[in-house]
């Protein structure tokens, strides 16, 4: 069923009892072309362009929990474009693009706000270091705006201009940036793929490969064996582990970064805003609650919950950009699992098993990145070549030396 | 978390800087090639369950400890020093 303001209107009238479930549950069949591990946003939307700009349908999507369990339902939504090296930012910015024609193109309205994107400085070198990086977006195409510290005194008047050790200096804003419904993209990319005839098993764990001559043939699940001609991992924060039962061993450390909502509060965030003295960023969401997040916990972990340190971190980094944020009272706070990878940024990539392709290694960034990693996991899978906007992201870049080091940090995965 | 320093007792987690998998103890020599240095460098342990890891007491004694954690639960089953009888993983 396509969705619109029809739609709506004759269910209301009915009582809302017709609507039809979103997407079907297969039982899963003995062969497909392609089989996708992982039922989160990249392994639905990998599913959708396959669907949709390779008309390839023989295609199944495997989930060993719900669809979205994972770090698609544990992100803070927040969707930029603010990279500023070469490898990156093309494919943050189709990215962007891809998010800005979203609902129409999924017939799903996943609540993209494009309410914009604030990094603040506090010294003259980073605001010349968001100079460049501004000036480094915008030769690629995308927005970025260079405000001073009155600009940014008279967008949130209530952050902490009284800071002396860390005046606000001013702000590199992306005013295309902004957030959109987590979940509501899960569903949408789902809907949309299930409509095109891609399998979505859901409770359906992947406990193995059956490699032959070094070509995978399929996978062991716990719903049986299930043969394919191609298989995708889409499986972050678990790459590592999934990747090992193919004999694979990547460049990743898994971390746990936490994330924090308030209780609903009026309007109140004209943006999402960054702290440039401490890993801290906050927005508002459409229910009014203040949700933000900061560093990873900086020690290897996939226990999905994290400890008090961190949270003691973050509170303090909140209280120092937005003194009045200490009035808020604190919801509930959760973890998730980040693949960080040694150099911060992601892989999309084929790897030494034949057939068997790579998506991960998101690090903390991985939401905003949703459409496109879609987008160029697809084609991967379609063309056995890489998309132009994620060349860049090859597993051999370690080995080579073409690392994509966005923070200039080196190997050490829980400093990126 | 509080973690069992051998030298100061149980201390709290964050007088510890943690460096990730214990196998950074063993840094290929100059003559190992690029490959060596590649797999030192990139290729770590990651595992979900024990994982025994190198971590430095930054805010206690400055010792360099091994810790062994479960990754999947936080647990912490025990610290040695780096070193002495500690060897790193594989």
């Amino acid at each position: 069923m396509r969705y619109s303001g029809l739609s709506i209107l004759r269910n209301a009238l009915s009582g809302q009892k017709h609507w039809a479930p979103a997407w079907r549950e297969p039982a899963p069949k003995p062969q497909y072309d392609v089989i996708i591990i992982g039922g989160g946003g990249h392994g639905l939307a990998t599913a959708w362009y396959l669907a949709r700009n390779h008309g390839i349908t023989n295609v199944a999507v495997l989930e060993r929990s719900y669809l979205g369990a994972g770090n698609s339902g544990r992100n803070t939504t927040i969707v930029r474009s603010n990279y500023h090296i070469a490898g990156n930012e093309p494919f943050y910015a189709h990215s962007l693009k891809l998010w800005e024609g979203l609902e129409q193109d999924l017939n799903y309205n996943v609540m993209m706000s494009q309410r914009g994107v604030l990094n603040l400085c506090h010294s003259d070198g980073q605001f010349d270091f968001y100079a460049r990086r501004g000036n480094a977006m915008r030769l690629h195409g995308e927005d970025a705006v260079l405000i001073d510290r009155e600009a940014v005194r008279g967008f949130a008047p209530y952050l902490n201009f009284r800071d002396e050790r860390f005046p606000i200096r001013g702000g590199l804003l992306q005013p295309r940036g902004g957030t959109a419904r987590h979940d509501a993209v899960v569903w949408g990319y789902a809907r949309a793929a299930d409509s095109r005839g891609v399998d979505l098993i859901q409770n359906c764990e992947v406990t193995g490969f059956r490699i032959e001559n070094g070509r995978v043939r399929g996978v062991e699940t716990t719903r049986g064996y299930i043969g394919a001609g191609k298989v995708g991992m889409a499986v972050a924060g678990r790459t590592s582990e999934v990747a090992r039962m193919a004999g694979l061993r990547l460049p990743i450390e898994s971390q746990v970064l936490q994330a924090f909502v308030t209780e609903g509060l009026k309007p109140l965030l004209p943006s999402v805003i960054t702290y440039g003295m401490g890993h801290f960023y906050i927005s508002q969401s459409d229910k009014g609650g203040l949700v933000f997040g900061g560093d990873i916990d900086f020690y290897n972990s996939y226990a999905a919950r994290g400890n008090l340190p961190m949270v003691e971190h973050v509170m303090e980094a909140g209280m120092a950009m937005m003194p009045m944020i200490g009035r808020a009272r604190v919801l509930r706070s959760w973890g998730g699992i980040a693949d960080m990878t040694m150099d911060g940024s992601p892989i999309i990539d084929r790897t030494p098993v034949e057939g068997l392709f790579l998506d991960g290694g998101w690090c903390y960034g991985g939401f905003k990145a949703t459409p496109a990693s879609g987008w160029a996991f697809a084609h991967l899978l379609a063309t056995g070549e890489s998309h132009e906007t994620a060349r860049a992201f090859r597993l051999d870049r370690f080995a080579t030396g073409h690392v994509l080091d966005e923070e200039g940090t080196g190997a050490q995965p829980n400093r990126h | 978390m509080r973690i069992p320093c051998p030298l100061c007792g149980e201390r709290d987690l964050r007088e510890f800087t943690p460096w990730g998998d214990a196998a950074l103890m063993h840094r290929p020599g100059f003559d190992a090639g690029p490959e060596a240095a590649h797999a030192y460098l990139h290729l770590r342990e990651n595992p979900a369950g024990p994982h025994r890891e190198l971590s430095y007491h930054e805010l206690g004694c400055a010792a360099w400890l091994v810790v062994t954690r479960n990754t999947l639960t936080h647990e912490v089953m025990g610290a040695a020093l780096a070193g002495e009888g500690a060897e790193g993983g594989a």
